[in-house]
């Protein structure tokens, strides 16, 4: 089903770019590293210098905007802010970046020990406890603990260990070049795609294969297709196969299948060695979830392969929910291909700050999206330890408003609808939404013609 | 819990029962994945349950003002030591791990079953500073099996010098605690003051009991000790002929001697036994690495993690790795255990003990070249696959 889902689009259909040649050169199809111009991300102080995370450049002054708009038109968000106070901007920000990194020690480190064995003790208890799942109380608290822990495994824990957040700690065991998670996408091509794509091209149409992860058509400028009408349906299938999803985007399936007759040798064996890590991950997984403990269980065999698999679809369910909502809400900002080129350090942030949204709630919220409720902090300081982005929020927050820039961000169920609302909108032509409104569609035989006329229309538009 | 423990290290077990705890750890392995049993074992009982050698800080005992002794005991794993070896340690300050190597000082197979190691305050040490002043017995630390080949050897000779300063005393006083077999002994214990001597108390008793003879010198007053031969320095008064090795030990040449202390001090006593071609007894331990050359420094690249590191000519690429959150291997830190090897995959890097320049170009069909991390710095840019 998933295969079907990847196969439905692809990124460069969806965005034809005119200022810049359209890329069919299967070098650009693979997942291989990016090469072109990329924008400046972070640096890290050490005592013998900088380091500095690639890719990187030089970060220049700003001398003018370098944001244009996308196809569909609008305005620069930022459009108040002048060069100077964009530079302003950027060294402002790093340099609380740079405060906060510096007061990194001890209390951090015991945080993230201290929540690794809190997850571990709780797999394990919970393992324990299912191993009697026929009892409903234990089958109860049992799925309850291996969701939990679960999802602290992939959000608090895996997915910040990932960024190298905890790097500095310069534990083998916590660190980002050694970490795996219970996931089916190998921690090698996830942090692939998510920290070297994702991170650097955040938001970028055509570019940021996050964005609607090539199955979902959440913004005015991603092309139309037919195929987008049943959109609704790949969105909770997502959501409900997320773990899978994520690994098959990881591997640029669609991409593979599309430009296959002309990958190198080289391309065509990395892909298929990525099947394979993926497969064989997955044989594993399976095989502990549905084989080794409900053997173990005895009896109790069959209630607990239901357990692992409520816990793994709600783990699935709760990241996809919480990913939706820290790029796709209403207020966020998309960015043009052109825009990043010559991109400097203060418009690297602006896009940072204006391309994701913040989930409002109490700590234990923070906490279950693995901080990444604080998304708009997360993409600003992407390896900034996680426990450290509320304090940074507040500071953070202050900024926005003083160059009066929007701070996207609410309680869970506005920004979850918020989503809906778009998949449900962008499923249908631009303006058709709109048109619709107006001019309700009373018979069958009507709307049908006018879906024929918008699949005409768009058809059109692409020749 | 057995299957728990892994591959058995210990004492051999019955083949069935070998089978059988093999089998149960394959099961493990399958309900721990992504991970490994170990990872959650070294939760409940790190000592005992985890893939590495770990101990654990059951006492620091203060030696001087500024050195303390350090009762650790060792995890499942632990090889008995050879006296005079050292021990890697990894430690967590201010949350960041960092390894030093320190020299064992406790008798081997010690009824406590602990191992010992003395530590000497260095200004602005980081390590040595949290080790002497700050860590908390019950603290967890990383171990690695001793090494080193500064130990008496096969047979112990009749007739020994040590020849020491500073910290430079605790693989002395290693050996000593565990050979009562030498008898006729020397220590010549170079210090600034009485107060400062590290584990004065007994070697004074050593001293008294007839075991060993111990000559200290207390260098602020007195002066340090004097390795060049007599009358080399033109003009000596009597009190600077009373400091020559000469006159403290008149037959150092017919013993086999082991020295350890700071640069200066090593080097002068190579020159010394060399002349007297007696440089094959002379047995030396380094605590860091001789820094002769330095250059412009560079940009390293660390092609795996993605990481450009500016880095200064005069400091190791080990030390600018770790600062940018490198996983770097490592081990004494100096340039003798080649545990810090790492490919060089292009560009150039300067050996900071020799200032000689090591160039890879695996780019254009050279292959990559294993360079020491821990005494090379960049010569230019660089790029190192780590
Ligand atoms: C084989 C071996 C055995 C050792 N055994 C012992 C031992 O038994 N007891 C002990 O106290 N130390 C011993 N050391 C030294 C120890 O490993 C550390 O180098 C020392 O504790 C300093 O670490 P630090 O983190 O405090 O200093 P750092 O923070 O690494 O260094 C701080 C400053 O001190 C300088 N520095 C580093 N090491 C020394 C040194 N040894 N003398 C003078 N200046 C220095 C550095 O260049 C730097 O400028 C041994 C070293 C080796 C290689
Ligand atoms: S760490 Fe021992 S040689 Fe480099």
């Amino acid at each position: 089903m998933t295969a079907t889902i990847t196969g439905v689009t692809d990124r460069e259909d969806t965005e034809p770019e005119t200022t810049e040649p359209e890329t069919t050169d299967p070098a650009d199809a693979q997942p291989a590293r990016t090469t072109d111009a990329a924008p400046t991300t972070p640096t890290r102080e050490t005592r013998a210098g900088k380091a500095t995370r690639r890719p990187a450049r030089a970060s220049a002054a700003t001398t003018e905007r370098h944001w244009k708009p996308k196809r569909s038109g609008g305005a620069d968000p930022a459009g108040h802010l002048t060069p100077a106070q964009i530079d302003a901007l950027g060294r402002e920000l790093d340099a609380l970046r740079d405060e906060v990194m510096a007061t990194r020690g001890a209390a951090d480190a015991a945080y993230i020990r201290r929540l690794i064995t809190v997850q571990r003790g709780l797999e394990l208890g919970s393992r324990l406890v299912l191993l009697g799942s026929k009892n409903k109380a234990a089958w109860v608290a049992g799925t309850l603990g291996l969701t939990a822990a679960k999802i602290l495994e992939n959000m608090e824990i895996g997915h910040n260990v990932m960024h190298g957040q905890w790097d500095w700690m310069r534990d083998p065991k916590i660190h980002s070049s050694s970490w795996e998670w219970d996931h089916a996408a190998t921690a090698a091509m996830w942090k692939h795609s998510h920290n070297e794509v994702h991170h650097t091209y955040t938001n970028v149409v055509g570019r940021d294969n996050d964005l609607g992860y090539g199955i979902l058509r959440v913004d005015a400028d991603q092309k139309w297709h037919p195929a987008f009408l049943a959109q609704p349906i790949y969105n909770i299938v997502n959501a409900i196969t997320f773990q899978y999803s994520i690994a098959l985007y990881d591997l640029e399936l669609g991409r593979h299948l599309k430009y296959r007759k002309r990958l190198s040798d080289q391309q065509k064996t990395d892909f298929v060695a990525g099947v394979r890590a993926v497969a064989a991950k997955t044989a594993r997984h399976v095989a502990r979830d549905y084989v080794v403990h409900p053997a173990l269980s005895g009896t109790s065999w069959r209630s607990t392969a239901a357990a692992n698999f409520t816990a793994n679809l709600v783990r699935n369910l709760w990241t996809n929910t919480v990913i939706v909502c820290g790029h796709f809400p209403d207020g966020v900002e998309t960015f043009a291909k052109a825009s990043i080129r010559d991109e400097t350090r203060g418009e690297w942030y602006l896009r940072q700050m204006l391309g994701s949204a913040n989930i409002s709630g109490p700590p234990a919220m923070h906490l279950a999206t693995g901080n990444l409720s604080h998304q708009i902090e997360h993409h600003m300081f992407p390896d900034l330890p996680s426990n450290r982005y509320a304090e940074v929020a507040v500071r953070v927050r202050e900024i926005f408003d003083r160059y009066d820039l929007p701070y996207v961000t609410g309680p869970l169920h506005t920004q979850y609808l918020s989503v809906w609302r778009k998949v449900i909108r962008y499923s249908l032509p631009n303006g058709a939404w709109e048109d619709l409104r107006e001019q309700p569609v009373p018979t069958l035989r009507r709307g049908l013609s006018w879906l024929g006329a918008q699949v005409r229309g768009s058809r059109r538009h692409r020749a | 819990m057995s299957f728990l423990l892994g591959p058995p290290q210990t004492a051999p077990r019955p083949r069935a029962l070998r089978r059988l705890g093999a089998r149960a750890l394959k099961v493990a392995e399958f309900l721990t994945t992504p991970l490994l049993p170990a990872d959650y074992g070294s939760l409940i009982a790190p000592l005992h349950l985890s893939a590495d050698l770990r101990g654990r800080l059951v006492e620091r005992r203060r030696e001087t003002a500024d050195a303390a002794t350090l009762l650790i005991r060792p995890g499942r794993g632990w090889r008995p030591h050879v006296p005079g070896q050292y021990i890697r340690i990894g430690v967590d300050v201010d949350g960041v791990r960092h390894w030093r190597a320190y020299s064992l000082t406790s008798r081997v197979g010690a009824d406590d079953g602990l191992v010992a190691v003395t530590v000497k305050k260095i200004p602005d040490g980081v390590v040595s500073r949290h080790l002497v002043d700050e860590i908390e017995p019950g603290t967890l630390l990383m171990l690695d099996q001793a090494a080193g080949d500064f130990v008496l050897g096969p047979r112990a000779p009749r007739r020994a010098l040590f020849l020491t300063a500073g910290s430079g005393i605790t693989p002395v006083m290693g050996m000593l605690r565990n050979h009562p077999e030498l008898t006729d002994v020397v220590v010549v214990h170079s210090a600034p003051t009485a107060d400062d001597v590290v584990m004065g108390a007994e070697l004074r008793a050593l001293h008294d009991s007839g075991r060993i003879r111990l000559v200290e010198r207390h260098t602020r007053v007195e002066g340090i000790l004097d390795l060049r031969p007599d009358g080399a320095s033109g003009d000596e008064s009597d009190a600077d002929a009373a400091r020559t090795l000469d006159a403290l030990v008149p037959d150092w040449r017919l013993r086999e001697t082991w020295a350890c202390g700071p640069t200066a001090m090593l080097d002068a006593a190579q020159e010394r036994w060399d002349a007297a071609g007696l440089g094959v007894r002379l047995h030396t331990e380094r605590f860091r690495p001789v820094v002769a050359a330095t250059g412009d420094g560079g940009v390293v690249t660390f092609t795996r993690s993605g990481l450009d590191v500016d880095a200064d000519g005069g400091a190791p690429i080990l030390d600018s790795g770790e600062d940018a959150g490198v996983l770097m291997p490592s081990g004494c830190r100096m340039g003798i255990c080649f545990g810090c090897v790492a490919p060089l995959r292009e560009g150039s890097v300067r050996d900071l003990r020799t200032g000689e320049v090591t160039t890879a170009s695996a780019g254009n069909g050279g292959g990559a070249v294993p360079i020491q991390t821990c005494v090379s710095a960049p010569a230019g840019a660089c790029s190192i696959d780590l």
